[in-house]
C-alpha cells in the first residue's frame, strides 16, 4: 500500500495558489523529501495531509484514509513533528511525551514501555526529567521527533527538522532520522529548503517550487539528468594523455584548460582508477585528480530557473508568507 | 471525532494542574493580591464605611468583602485558564492538541475542568487569608454550599475566556479582554460596595452583569446577606454557566490552529 497519495491536489487562499494541482505518492518505508522554498507549498501541503487545514479541491490519502472523509483514522496513523516547537515547556520531556500518549488514548503499560523506546532512540532518556525549558534547540527537536513516533504512527511527518540548528545538531538529527526509519520502518515526508540535507535523507525527493512540484526522482538520478561528472587531471604531458585517449568513446570530451586536463565522463569515481594506470604505464606522472559531480543545487537551479537563495526574497513569495504566517496564527 | 474522551480530559486537566504548581510566582502574587485588599482596602474602609440598609446594619465591610474578593479571584482566575488558549497558541503547542485524534468537545472540557480547579483552589487561598483577618464561616455546610458556587461561577467565566481566545489571533486580545471585559465585569459585580440605593443606569449595568449574581450568592452562603433571592442567583449564574460552556466549545470547534 501506498502511505500517501495525493492527487491534483488544490489550495487556494484568498484567490492566491499556495497549492497548484500536485499529484505524488509516498511508499512504505519511504523518506520521500519536499524540496523548495519558503513559501513553495510545502507546509500547506502537510497541513492538508494531518487534517489541520481543507483542501480546495483534489484528494488526499494517508495510509488509505482519505483526509477529508477519515479525519481521525488520518490522525490515529500519523506523527507530526511541527516546523515551529510545539512542546509545553513548563513540563518536563517524559511528561510531554505522556501527555501526547494518553491524547492519544495509549493504555499505561504500552505507554511507558514506549517513552523509554522512543527516548532512548533519541538519547534522551538520561534528561527525561529535566524541564522542557533547560533543554537545547536540539534536544527539542529530538524530543519532538519522539513523541511524533509515541503512537505508533505508520506516516511521520518533518516539517524543516533542522530549521535554524547549527551544522553538528543537523547532523546528529539525520543519523536519528536515519535510524528510526529503518528501525520502526516508518514512511517519512519530510519537507526542507536544506539541499544537503535532501541528499542525505531522502530515497525520492519532489522539487516543489511556486506551489507546483517540478520533478520527482531519486537524488542521484536527479544528479545525473544535470550531465555528466567532470574530472580534473594534472599530469605532466596532457598533450601525450590527450592521444592515449582517443579511442575510448566514454570519454565526451577532453580540453586541456589552464594547464590541467578535463574530461567529461559518466560515473567519474569508476573512471579514475583506469585513468591513473593509463598514465602510470605511459610513464605519465600524476599530481592530481579532481572529480567534481553535479549537486542537487545545480538539479534545482535547472528545474526551477533559480538557487532557493535568490528565491527568498522575491515578492510573491513574500506575499504568501505573509499569509501563511497569518493563518498559522 | 465524535464523543467525549475521558482520558483526554484527564490529561487535559493533570497538564493544567501540574503547570499551576510550579508557576510559583503566579500562586504567590494570587496570595498577595487578595491580601493587599484586605490589609489595605478592608481595613481602610472599614472605619469609615456604615451600612445603612435593611439586615447589614452593624456589618463590618471587611466581612463584606470577603466574598467579593472571592469573587474577583474567580473571575480574573478562571477567565486567565480560558485565554490559557492564547499562549499554547503563541508557543505552538495548540497544534499538537489540535491534531490529536480527539474531539474538540473533549479538549474543551480538559481546559475548563482544569481551569475550574485551580481557580476553585485560589478561591479557597482567600478564605484562608480571610481567617487571619477574622473572616469565619459558619459551619461545613456553609463551605460546601460556597464551593458549589465558585465551580458555577469558575466555570462560566472559564467557558467565557475559551470563548473570546477562540477568536482571537494573537497574545495582543489579552490586553483588551482585560481591560474591556474583565474590568468592568469585576468593578460592577458589587464586589466591592453594596447594590443599594444606587442611580439606576449604574443598577441597569450591574444587573446585567453575571457576577453581580454570583457574588450576591457567596454573600447570601457566607453572610446570610444578599440582594436578590439565593434560588434567582442560582438560576442565573446555571444559566449563564451553560451558555458559556456552549458558546466556548462552539468557538472553539471553529477555530483554526
Amino acid at each position: 500500500m501506498q502511505a500517501i497519495k495525493v492527487s491534483n491536489l488544490v489550495k487556494e487562499f484568498d484567490g492566491l495558489r499556495a497549492i497548484d494541482n500536485i499529484s505524488f505518492a509516498v511508499e512504505e518505508g519511504e523518506i520521500f523529501g519536499m524540496l523548495g522554498p519558503n513559501g513553495a507549498g510545502k507546509t500547506t501541503t502537510i497541513r492538508i495531509l494531518s487534517t489541520t487545514l481543507k483542501a480546495t479541491s483534489g484528494e488526499a490519502r494517508v495510509w488509505g484514509y482519505d483526509v477529508a472523509k477519515k479525519p481521525d483514522e488520518v490522525r490515529r496513523s500519523i506523527g507530526i513533528v511541527f516546523q515551529d516547537q510545539a512542546l509545553d515547556d513548563r513540563l518536563t520531556g517524559m511528561e510531554n511525551l505522556d501527555f501526547h500518549a494518553r491524547l492519544y488514548g495509549m493504555k499505561k503499560d504500552l505507554r511507558k514501555e514506549r517513552i523509554k523506546e522512543v527516548m532512548d532512540l533519541v538519547e534522551l532518556w538520561e534528561r527525561r526529567n529535566t524541564l522542557v525549558k533547560y533543554y537545547s534547540g536540539g534536544m527539542c527537536r529530538r524530543l519532538e521527533i519522539a513523541r511524533g513516533l509515541m503512537h505508533y504512527p505508520r506516516v511521520l511527518f518533518l516539517d524543516e527538522p533542522t530549521l535554524g540548528l547549527d551544522a553538528q545538531t543537523r547532523h546528529t538529527i539525520w543519523e536519528h532520522i536515519k535510524l528510526l526509519n529503518k528501525r520502526e520502518g516508518i514512511a517519512i515526508l519530510l519537507t526542507t529548503h536544506y539541499m544537503d540535507e535532501a541528499d542525505a535523507l531522502c530515497d525520492r525527493i519532489g522539487i516543489i517550487d511556486r506551489g507546483k512540484i517540478l520533478i520527482i526522482d531519486e537524488p542521484d538520478n536527479l544528479k545525473n539528468m544535470m550531465g555528466k561528472d567532470l574530472i580534473s587531471m594534472k599530469i605532466s604531458s596532457p598533450e601525450k594523455m590527450i592521444k592515449l585517449l582517443s579511442n575510448f568513446e566514454w570519454i565526451k570530451s577532453k580540453r586541456i584548460y589552464d594547464g590541467l586536463l578535463h574530461l567529461e565522463v559518466n560515473k567519474g569515481e569508476e573512471r579514475i582508477p583506469f585513468l591513473i594506470n593509463l598514465a602510470q604505464k605511459n610513464a605519465l606522472n600524476v599530481e592530481l585528480v579532481s572529480l567534481r559531480r553535479p549537486t542537487l543545487e545545480d538539479a534545482f537551479l535547472h528545474f526551477t530557473g533559480r538557487t532557493i537563495r535568490e528565491e527568498e526574497g522575491s515578492s510573491r513569495e513574500r506575499i504568501s508568507a505573509r499569509i501563511r504566517s497569518r493563518r498559522r496564527r | 471525532m465524535r464523543g467525549v474522551s475521558f482520558q483526554a480530559i484527564y490529561v487535559l486537566w493533570l497538564r493544567e494542574l501540574k503547570t499551576f504548581i510550579r508557576a510559583r510566582s503566579r500562586i504567590v502574587g494570587n496570595i498577595v493580591q487578595p491580601f493587599f485588599f484586605l490589609a489595605i482596602l478592608g481595613v481602610g474602609f472599614k472605619s469609615s464605611m456604615k451600612f445603612t440598609a435593611a439586615g447589614m446594619q452593624g456589618l463590618d465591610y471587611l466581612q463584606f468583602l470577603v466574598p467579593g474578593l472571592v469573587g474577583m479571584s474567580l473571575l480574573f482566575s478562571s477567565m486567565f485558564a480560558g485565554l490559557s488558549i492564547l499562549w499554547d497558541r503563541q508557543f505552538g503547542f495548540l497544534r499538537e492538541i489540535m491534531v490529536a485524534p480527539v474531539s474538540r468537545l473533549s479538549l474543551v472540557l480538559g481546559r475548563v475542568a482544569g481551569g475550574m480547579t485551580t481557580t476553585v483552589l485560589q478561591a479557597f487561598s482567600i478564605l484562608l487569608i480571610a481567617h487571619l483577618f477574622g473572616f469565619r464561616l459558619k459551619g461545613a455546610l456553609d463551605l460546601l454550599l460556597s464551593a458549589g458556587f465558585m465551580l458555577l461561577i469558575g466555570t462560566g467565566f472559564v467557558g467565557m475566556g475559551v470563548a473570546f481566545a477562540s477568536k482571537m489571533e494573537d497574545m495582543h486580545g489579552f490586553q483588551i479582554v482585560m481591560n474591556f471585559i474583565i474590568m468592568p465585569i469585576f468593578f460592577l459585580s458589587g464586589a466591592l460596595f453594596p447594590l443599594e440605593g444606587l442611580p439606576s443606569w449604574l443598577s441597569f449595568l450591574i444587573y446585567m452583569d453575571p457576577l453581580t449574581y454570583g457574588v450576591d450568592a457567596l454573600r447570601a452562603v457566607m453572610l446570610g446577606i444578599s440582594h436578590f433571592p439565593l434560588i434567582m442567583d442560582f438560576a442565573i449564574l446555571t444559566f449563564f454557566c451553560t451558555v458559556m460552556l456552549m458558546v466556548g466549545a462552539l468557538f472553539f470547534s471553529q477555530c483554526e490552529v
